[in-house]
Formats: structure tokens, C-alpha cells, sequence
């Protein structure tokens, strides 16, 4: 549908009286852990006022407010190109208004286990690129980290300002139908959609104002200052009032629109690789008064492509000799290059380990159980259950590269099963997961659909973890998959502050 | 501020500037044809010479009419000067630079393109463009406004003033030409009853046909021209534009009023002792049209200068570096 179109529906739809009221009368969990109702088909406590207000809204009402946040999102311009199209379509990343809700003490837990993890994988990084004892102690074989992919030799020997790598980080968390939560994924790479978390909310405030008044959620909406302080920390030694700017690929990068956000909330210059330049071992930007200095960069680029001297020599977005100031101290990069060796998927079976090695604890919030192909022993288990796990490329993401056993027909089973004897350092396997769901409008009515929650933490003076998230949901009925580019949509999240 | 952001910031304001000034001199042949005493007269292929762009027109439309003007001037995405063209443009600029403008001037941006491209499928609009011209124009102007009352009036919001008014002195310049083009043919016409109409009309598209009567009261061509060019008061004739852009290209730079520090503010400071001392009889002895087109490559040529000021992208050895 083209953004005009998308307008004049909208539009119209608000028009329209007499719909039937869509409520949670009927709704059904279907079995699955839900994270509203409770399996007698109540609602959780935190969600009661919720559920009620929902059920008391006149005819029409919930879809008008639905349509005004689409609206909205149209109007202000948070929308991604669809490639490929001469007409420009732009869509925006469909968004539910049904929340979900996180209860104080579960939050808790999820806040000290991602600190827990910030704290030690900033610590497995600082080492490998060190004096990588880790390895010397037999922790983490070697064979693992010389296959790495994103491992970057060229990082060696670099302290990073205060020893941080991991600077902001996006995990992506899952609820099975255990009613446990477990980390999937790290994202320790310019994670991204942050920016969706602040517009949901801000936009969700409008929505249901009372709501939000009598549900003591959580605020977000300090995040940019959070990121701007955690970008103050890291500015050299003896620069008092740091230039801290956010590097970007560019406009027509599909992130544009949360770069352009994060440096406007943050007051700080959105630039270009065309618009910095390198001179006697400083970097500078081309101001219309000439060259001024830089010393803290947000990039959101990736690792790859920040220095074509260093990194990929073709890349025409980034800066010649960049690593060379960055080696120096003279200017700090956010997250620093080579942190993407942690997002491996192979290194995330080891995070139990690596926490016990550096903290002496004991894993708070737990990973899903991973087979690593590389092991011979666990490599046979996962070519004899192909048609029950869930295999997945060690350095892919996007939910790209993956297999979903149940679900895969005897020919994509057996294509993968090539693959990973092929190359086994490149595979790990999981037990398929039975996500949580979130009632979610569906035509006229709501359905259960499957969720993620990912948090985003920031590591500067001290570790911090916004509270909430950006909740993925797979809008196909049935699918797993929430990822925007497969299908995916998302929602606010509320958590509830302690009473 | 960014050489590239400002950059944007100063073309983002020319192309909106640009999509009223369209909608203006679309609505002025309008108005002329309807005045016209002789109906052979052709209004419509002045139009098109005026946008200089008479061979790509005569590729892609052969004769000048009105519809075919229309379309070219309103909704040829494979123009870069139409309507719709200029509009993208200006979002897309504005897209470049969302970090640094306010979210209310983007959003007001996003909107004006959305509607845009709404009427260029809407077929009742070019059965009756009035309507749709009257909206670009206050699109125009609310943009205006939301800008100065949205943004902090610093380096930025003057690249963007400068941006529009030279916009607005070279497309005032243009639509005073119209007359010349049209009028050619048949100078008996002239201090006719009809000539006074046109000029009235002509006047009128550029809003300013209450303000030149406060001004001078009774109709004549040489008041006229005096009144579009060289009025300091009146915001769209083109000596008020120069004085303003003036002024914001010294405030750029902070350098005085009364010298230059660049080739920009040298080359608009030339040009605006010009308009301060030239007497509307010089013009038009010398031949309105020809002033015109000297005023339009003066006019370009200072744009070329705040590139070249402020823009273009040096090797980091020339240039001082300020910390």
C-alpha cells in the first residue's frame, strides 16, 4: 500500500461509526503462555486496568485510536523505504496498541541479569583483545575465536576510553512456555529501534492518558539524555565539554530516521563520513567556519566500513585514518570496533562460562539451551533431530541464515544438514521455543500473537538498562519470526514500577 | 553548523519558496488569458520560455496549451521544476536535516508532499487548479511561520532566509517578465483599458495589489515596475529580498554591514547598492526585460558564491581549523 493510500484509510476509517467494539470477551490463549491473561483467562493483575478500559471503550473507539497513532507515525515521517520501488513507497513498521506489560519484580530480574551480562562480556572482550586469558585458561578454545567472524585482529592492543566496548546494547529476550525468560541474542552492534521505543510511547501517552496515569509505568522518555551522558563519559582526557556527534550512513540507510532522532533529542550534529576529515592525528568536521574538532562519535556504522585505511578499502562511508585517532585516544567510538565478536553465536553458548570466569556468578538470566555443531558429540544430536531444533548461522541475524526444524520441509532439512557438516564451526542449534504471546487487534477482534522484548543497555559511569524495551510481535498467525523485514510489528512495553 | 547541513537547510527553503512562486506565475497566465481583448494571443509559450526550459518542453509536450503547461509546471515527476518535483525536494532536503530544523517544520513539509501527490492523481484538480494553487501557496507561507516560530534564528534559519528571498527576488523577476513577453506583440495596447488590467492581475499574483495601491494609488507601468523591483517595504519585491538576504549573509559571517568578507556577501553587496541607487526611468529606457535577465545571472552568480563560500568541499590542508 502506498503512503497516500495508507493516509486516506486512515482518514476514512475514523470517519466510520457503529463498529462493533472489540473487547477481550472470547479472547482465548489457545494454551500458550500469554502475557496479559493468566491461563483461567483472567487478567494478570498489572493488566487489569487495562483489559477494563479497553472492554468499557465505545464502538469504533479502539480502532480510531489505533488508526490516529498509524497517523501519526505517517505524519512524522517514521517510515522505512521499501527497495526496489520507483514510486518511493514508504511504509511505516506496523504497530499494535495492545501493550506489553512487565511487572515490577520480574523486571528486577531481567535488570540485574543484563547488567550481569553487560558487565562480563564488556570484560571477555577487553580480554581478547588482549592477553586473552580466557583462552590460556581453557575457558573458550581458540579455534572458536580464530573463526569468529567479527573477531578484528586489527583491534588488538586498543584501550578504549574507561575500558568500554559494549556501550549500548539491544538484547533480545524471549518467554518460553515455561514462563522463563531467556536471553536469545546480544546485539552488541549498533543495535537499532530504539527510537521506536520512545515514539510508541510518546504516542501511546496520547492514546490512553488515564491509563498511564493509574498503571505507574515506567518512564522512558530519558533515554537520550542517558545516551548523551553515557557519550560525555568516554570524551578524551583533558576535553571538558566534549563535541559529541552521531554518525551515519546517510539517508538512505533504513535506520535513517533513528539517527536523525537520536541526534535531534540529544542536541548533538548528525554527520556524514564526507563530512569528517582526518588532520595531524585529530579528526574534524566540515563546518561552514571551517574544521571543528570531534571527539565522541555514536556510528552507526558498522565496524566493516568506519576506515577504508583500516577496514574495507571500498567503503565510501566512512573516514580515511579514522582507527589511527581512535588508537591514539583522540577521539572515542560508540560501541567500539571488534565488539561484534561477542554477537557470535558460537561465544554466546559460552556467556554461563564467561560469567563464572570474570564475576564468580552464576548466570541470572539464562540462555536458551545451544548446541554448538563444532562439538562432535552435540553436532551428532543436532543432525538427528533436524526436524525439532532450530539452527541457526553463528554470524547472521535478522532472523536470516536460519532454520526452523518443525516447520522445514525434508529438502531444506537435508540442504542444512550439508551445510553444517561443511562448516560446523558456523552452526549452533536450539530447542524450538514456544514464544509468549499478547493479545493483538486482528480484524475486528484480537488474537494471541508471539512476542520478544528487547531492552536496551547503556554502559558508561555505570550500567544502565531502559526500562521497557521494544516488544517484537509476529504479526502472521502461527510465525515466530518478528523481525521487521519478515512480517514483524511492534508494541509498547510497560513496566511497572515497584509499589 | 555542517556545511552540508546548511547546505540543505538553504535549498529546502529555496524549493518551498519555489512551489508558491509556481503556483503564482501559473495563476497570473491564467488570469492574463481571461483579460486578454484579442483571444488569439498565446499566454501559454512565454510561460514556458520564461522557465528557460522551452526545449525539454517541446520534446515532451510539443504545443504550448494549458493543460499541457500545467502538467509541466504542477505534477512532471520528470521535471525537476514542477510542483511535485520541487516539493520532493524540499523534503528530501528537509529529511537531510530533521536533526537541526524543528519537528514542526518537518511534519508541516511531510504533510505539504503528501498532499501534492495526492491531487496529482486527483483528476478534479486540473479541471479547477485555483483551489490547489491557493493551497500551495499557504503551505508556503505556514511553513514560513513555523520556521520563524519554531526555530532558533541562528546560523541556520539565516541560510534558510537567504535561501528563499534570492528564490523570491529571481521568481518576482519572472513573473514581471510575463508581461513583457506577452505584451510584446501588440504594444497599441499599451495604457489601454486592458493593459491596466493586466497589470493589475500581474499585481495581484504576487499579492500586491492592495499594497501597491496604498502606495501609489494610480496604475502605471513604470509604478509598477518601480514597486515590484525596487520597494525596500514590500516583502516580494526583489529590493526588499536583496536588503534581507544582505543582512543574513552578514549575520553568517558576522562581518559589518558596510565591507564583505566573502565573494558572496562582495557580490551582494554590489547588487544592493545597484537597486539603491538606480531610478525606475534607467530601467526602463535601458529595457525592462534586459535589466531583468542581467538582475536573474546576478542573482545566480551569488548563489554560486555561497556555495563556494560555504559549501564546497576543501582538502582539509587549506583551511584553518577553528579548535
Amino acid at each position: 500500500m502506498n503512503p497516500q493510500q495508507q493516509a486516506q484509510s486512515a482518514a476514512a476509517s475514523t470517519e466510520r461509526s457503529g463498529d462493533p467494539a472489540i473487547t477481550f470477551a472470547g479472547y482465548d490463549t489457545e494454551g500458550f503462555y500469554d502475557e496479559v491473561f493468566q491461563d483461567n483467562g483472567r487478567p494478570r493483575s498489572d493488566a487489569e486496568l487495562l483489559v477494563w478500559k479497553i472492554n468499557s471503550l465505545k464502538g469504533g473507539e479502539l480502532l480510531r485510536r489505533q488508526r490516529a497513532i498509524e497517523q501519526s507515525l505517517l505524519r512524522m515521517g517514521i517510515t522505512f523505504n521499501v527497495y526496489g520501488d520507483e514510486q518511493g513507497t514508504e511504509r511505516i513498521w506496523p504497530f499494535d496498541i495492545i501493550p506489553r506489560i512487565v511487572p515490577s519484580d520480574e523486571w528486577l530480574t531481567i535488570e540485574s541479569g543484563l547488567k550481569q551480562r553487560i558487565q562480563a562480556l564488556n570484560m571477555f572482550i577487553h580480554d581478547i583483545y588482549h592477553d586473552q586469558e580466557i583462552i590460556k585458561d581453557n575457558i573458550l578454545p581458540e579455534a572458536v575465536l580464530a573463526n569468529a567472524k567479527a573477531y578484528r585482529a586489527e583491534c588488538h592492543g586498543i584501550d578504549p576510553p574507561r575500558k568500554i566496548w559494549c556501550h549500548v546494547t539491544g538484547t533480545d529476550l524471549v518467554r518460553n512456555s515455561d514462563g522463563q525468560i531467556y536471553v536469545l541474542e546480544d546485539n552488541l552492534r549498533c543495535p537499532s529501534v530504539v527510537s521506536y521505543v520512545l515514539q510508541n510511547r510518546f504516542l501511546m501517552k496520547r492514546s490512553f492518558p488515564q491509563i498511564f496515569e493509574a498503571s505507574n509505568v515506567m518512564p522512558v522518555d530519558d533515554y537520550h539524555s542517558r545516551l548523551l551522558e553515557m557519550l560525555q563519559h568516554l570524551a578524551p582526557d583533558g576535553v571538558s565539554d566534549p563535541t559529541v556527534v552521531v554518525l551515519t550512513p546517510g539517508m538512505y540507510n533504513s535506520a535513517y530516521y533513528e539517527h536523525s532522532f537520536l541526534a535531534q533529542q540529544m542536541g548533538v550534529q548528525l554527520v556524514e563520513g564526507r563530512d569528517l576529515a582526518v588532520k595531524d592525528g585529530f579528526l574534524y568536521m566540515r563546518t561552514t567556519r571551517g574544521f571543528e574538532r570531534v571527539d565522541v562519535i555514536y556510528r552507526r556504522i558498522d565496524d566493516d566500513f568506519i576506515d577504508p585505511q583500516v577496514f574495507r578499502s571500498d567503503s565510501m562511508l566512512g573516514v580515511p585514518g579514522l582507527m589511527d585517532v581512535y588508537r591514539r585516544g583522540r577521539v572515542a567510538l560508540a560501541n567500539a570496533p571488534g565488539t561484534g565478536v561477542a554477537d557470535d553465536k558460537v561465544i554466546y553458548a559460552y556467556v554461563p562460562e564467561i560469567i563464572r570466569y570474570y564475576l564468580d556468578e552464576e548466570i541470572i538470566l539464562p540462555n536458551v539451551e545451544t548446541y554448538v555443531c563444532y562439538d562432535e558429540e552435540q553436532r551428532n544430536y543436532v543432525l538427528a533431530n533436524l526436524d525439532k531444533l532450530v539452527v541457526k548461522a553463528a554470524n547472521e541475524s535478522g532472523g536470516y541464515g536460519m532454520l526452523v526444524g518443525p516447520h522445514a520441509t525434508d529438502d531444506e532439512r537435508k540442504k542444512f544438514a550439508g551445510l553444517i557438516r561443511d562448516n560446523p564451526r558456523n552452526y549452533i542449534a536450539q530447542p524450538t521455543l514456544s514464544l509468549s504471546r499478547v493479545p493483538t487487534i486482528v480484524g475486528d477482534h484480537f488474537e494471541g500473537r508471539h512476542v520478544d522484548l528487547r531492552p536496551y543497555i547503556l554502559y558508561g559511569e555505570e550500567i544502565y538498562v531502559l526500562p521497557g524495551g521494544l516488544t517484537r510481535v509476529a504479526l502472521r498467525k502461527g510465525s515466530l519470526v518478528v523481525n521487521s523485514s519478515q512480517g514483524g510489528g511492534s508494541k509498547d512495553t510497560w513496566v511497572i514500577a515497584q509499589p | 553548523m555542517l556545511s552540508r547541513v546548511a547546505d540543505s537547510i538553504y535549498w529546502m527553503s529555496r524549493f518551498v519558496e519555489r512551489i508558491e512562486n509556481l503556483a503564482r506565475l501559473h495563476e497570473v497566465t491564467r488570469n492574463l488569458q481571461l483579460d486578454m481583448p484579442d483571444e488569439a494571443t498565446d499566454v501559454w509559450q512565454p510561460i514556458v520560455n520564461i522557465t528557460g526550459d522551452h526545449e525539454y518542453f517541446a520534446k515532451k509536450y510539443g504545443v504550448a496549451t494549458e493543460d499541457s503547461v500545467f502538467e509541466f509546471l504542477t505534477f512532471d515527476s520528470e521535471y525537476p521544476n514542477s510542483i511535485l518535483s520541487c516539493i520532493s525536494s524540499a523534503r528530501e532536503n528537509a529529511r537531510s536535516v530533521r536533526e537541526t530544523i524543528s519537528s514542526e517544520m518537518w511534519e508541516h513539509l511531510n504533510d505539504v508532499y503528501f498532499t501534492v501527490h495526492r491531487a496529482s492523481k486527483d483528476p478534479s484538480v486540473k479541471e479547477n487548479p485555483s483551489d490547489f494553487f491557493e493551497q500551495v501557496k499557504m503551505a508556503s507561507h505556514l511553513f514560513k511561520g513555523i520556521t520563524d516560530a519554531t526555530m532558533s534564528h541562528g546560523e541556520g534559519w539565516h541560510f534558510s532566509r537567504v535561501g528563499r528571498l534570492l528564490e523570491r527576488a529571481d521568481k518576482t523577476s519572472r513573473i514581471l517578465d510575463v508581461k513583457y513577453y506577452i505584451l510584446l506583440p501588440s504594444v497599441q495596447d499599451v495604457g489601454t483599458p486592458a493593459d491596466s488590467l493586466q497589470w493589475s492581475a500581474l499585481l495581484r499574483s504576487v499579492s500586491g495589489f492592495e499594497m501597491y495601491r496604498k502606495r501609489f494609488h494610480g496604475l502605471t507601468p513604470r509604478r509598477v515596475i518601480q514597486f515590484l523591483v525596487l520597494d525596500r517595504d514590500f516583502p516580494r519585491a526583489i529590493n526588499h529580498c536583496v536588503i534581507a538576504a544582505n543582512e543574513s549573509l552578514h549575520k553568517i559571517s558576522g562581518s559589518d554591514a558596510t565591507s564583505f568578507c566573502n565573494s558572496a556577501e562582495q557580490r551582494m553587496g554590489q547588487l544592493r547598492s545597484e537597486l539603491a541607487y538606480i531610478l525606475v526611468d534607467d530601467i526602463v529606457n535601458k529595457g525592462l526585460h534586459e535589466f531583468l535577465d542581467r538582475l536573474q545571472s546576478k542573482l545566480n552568480s551569488i548563489g554560486d558564491s555561497i556555495y563556494e563560500t560555504f559549501i564546497t568541499m576543501r582538502p582539509v590542508d587549506d583551511v584553518a581549523l577553528v579548535r
